[in-house]
């Protein structure tokens, strides 16, 4: 076994063995699925380039147009930032969401309801888990592949403040999870490609709204607890506190939320793929 | 059946669908080295079969035995020995020739280097090495067909699974694959194979059932088949429209075994077709044309059911 995706599967391993239950192919997860995304992503490749860039370039445009507009901004702990070293990390959870939500979404749907790719891998030994799984697995690790440029670019703009940095790379790969579960298990309910409006209705309010660009405290209390609620508003918590070096046991809660939404959605997904292909 | 290992085992198999009865009740096994067929029209209950078969659908109740195993509980690991060629081709558009082999074996977890060595083999016994590197979809249907069944043999199964493996492919497209299969037979491997075709199940399958409704209306070789369900001979005739009926009416007097009198033709079953043709001419009866052939397993499936196979 490789090391690579093993340790993608670290997180959780016995609760992710419970949350596919039954759906288990050969014990090899979803592996060999990843292998054939990668393969046909050979192809693709440009795509994978301009998913990297679409974090630079908001980042970018923040640095050069509204960094220079906005001061300094309240950061976690009371503490004033500046105001790209405040949206960055939000701009990384947005994308990890983004990818993940399309890998999850768009490209489940498609090999669901037209390619067939998951008809002919349930014919093998793999089960309705391993495709699950495979899926996710893949949306994390291209979430991966951007968190670490991401990264690499805040240094290279000399934006790196903190060694709590680093965490932000694993932090990404549970942000995708957690929206890849939950991307799949939704994509199974879709009926037609007018379903996916929701997807977009999802996901642009929480990334206009999370406290991508404004601190919580712009909302008066009863808004603040929705925002709290939402799933992006817990990955950018994380990923800011990480990046700005204010690290505290309340995000071991935000990781627990979106571990759990993550197992959540896996679960689903695969019990629902077992009702949609194995009738 | 001798003392051949039986590999498929099923005793009042039974699949529901809501209220839909698709398979009821159903009785057959399967010995290694068979060439097995489903012959029935469309909506007969094969495919629900062959997809319990594959351990991809859990039957309602009833008993199922592959390979010595019970799908519902070792689906994984029968799977790993079959070779499925499903209705739809299912192949991966995203992926070229030789990578849906690939991958397809990464599926079964074989390891990289066994399956270049096999899909160089099998993409040759399916006469493809030279679209090896080529996408999928500009492939003919019976390319792709080809494809599909070099893919369901990358994991050397033990059983190899067809549901209506020539259904949609041009005649000379079909005779390559036939042939292909025939010569898979050849080397001993299990084929079971759902067809509504008489002439493919005629020429592949060793032994058949016929089904009809979810029911297994009868079982044999194709040979016994015929020799149980009709005439060695059956004599085809035509007539004007509008005497068509004032005809069929005169034939029931013939001393033939059987008529049936259908809205085109009337088939006369009768064990020599050129006498019947001359007593029909001796009844003063001019058909438009007249054809004297041999029982087919189409005249079977129309004695037992009353319908066309394509109906």
């Amino acid at each position: 076994m490789s090391s690579g995706p093993a340790t993608l599967r670290m997180p959780l391993p016995g609760l992710l063995g419970r949350a596919l239950a039954g759906g288990r192919g050969h014990g090899r997860g979803g592996l060999p699925l990843v292998e054939r995304n990668a393969r046909a992503y050979r192809h693709l490749w440009i795509l994978l380039v301009a998913g990297t860039l679409e974090p630079l370039f908001y980042l970018l445009s923040v640095r050069i147009g509204l960094g220079a507009l906005v001061g300094p901004v309240t950061g976690p702990g009371g503490r004033p930032v500046g105001y790209t070293e405040f949206v960055a990390p939000a701009l990384l959870a947005t994308s990890s969401m983004n990818g993940a939500v399309y890998d999850s979404t768009f490209s489940v749907f498609h090999k669901l309801k037209y390619a067939k790719v998951y008809d002919a891998a349930l014919a093998t030994p793999l089960g309705p888990g391993d495709v699950a799984l495979g899926e996710i697995t893949w949306a994390l690790s291209r979430g991966l592949l951007y968190a670490v440029t991401f990264l690499l670019v805040l240094a290279a703009l000399g934006l790196i403040h903190s060694a709590w940095l680093l965490v932000a790379v694993p932090a990404s790969v549970l942000i995708g999870f957690a929206f890849a579960g939950v991307g799949m298990a939704a994509t199974t309910y879709m009926r037609s490609w007018k379903d996916f409006d929701f997807v977009i209705l999802a996901t642009l309010p929480m990334f206009l709204f999370s406290t991508t660009f404004y601190p919580l405290s712009v909302y008066p209390r009863g808004l603040q607890i929705v925002v709290e609620c939402t799933p992006l508003y817990q990955a950018v918590t994380l990923l800011r506190g990480f990046s700005l070096g204010v690290v505290g046991p309340a995000m071991l809660g935000s990781v627990a939320y979106l571990a759990v939404l993550g197992l959540a959605g896996v679960y689903v997904a695969s019990r629902r793929i077992r009702r949609l292909l194995l009738k | 059946m001798g003392g051949a290992e039986i590999l498929v085992r099923a005793r009042g198999l039974t699949k529901r669908f809501g209220d839909f009865h698709a398979v009821v009740g159903i009785d057959f096994s399967i010995s290694r080295g068979e060439a097995f067929g489903f012959l029935g029209p469309n909506g007969a209950g094969k495919s629900s079969t062959m997809r319990m078969i594959g351990c991809v659908s859990p039957p309602t109740s009833g008993e199922l035995t592959i390979l010595g195993l019970n799908p519902v509980t070792d689906g994984p690991a029968i799977r790993a020995r079959l070779g499925v060629v499903p209705q739809e081709n299912t192949l991966d558009l995203e992926l070229t020739v030789r990578e849906n082999l690939l991958v397809y074996g990464r599926y079964f977890g074989l390891p990289r280097a066994v399956i270049r060595e096999r899909s160089a083999m099998l993409l040759d016994f399916v006469q493809l090495s030279d679209r090896a590197g080529d996408q999928v979809e500009p492939l003919s249907g019976g390319m792709k067909r080809r494809l599909v069944i070099a893919r369901s043999l990358i994991n050397e199964p033990d059983i190899l699974l067809l549901d209506e493996p020539t259904t949609g492919l041009d005649p000379q497209a079909r005779h390559i694959v036939w042939d292909r299969l025939f010569r898979l037979k050849q080397r001993g491997v299990t084929l079971i194979l759902t067809t509504h075709y008489m002439d493919e199940a005629e020429q592949l399958c060793d032994r058949l059932v016929v089904m009809d409704g979810g029911r297994i209306a009868a079982e044999g070789s194709p040979r016994a088949l015929i020799q149980r369900y009709s005439t060695p001979e059956v004599l085809e005739l035509r007539f004007d429209p509008g005497d068509h009926e004032q005809a069929a009416e005169k034939l029931r007097g013939l001393p033939a075994e059987r008529l049936e009198v259908l809205a085109d033709r009337v088939l006369i079953y009768i064990t020599n077709g050129d006498e019947a043709l001359a007593a029909v001419r001796g009844l003063g009866l001019e058909p438009l044309t007249s054809l004297v052939r041999r029982s087919t397993l189409e005249d079977v499936f129309l004695q037992l059911t009353g319908r066309h196979l394509d109906d």
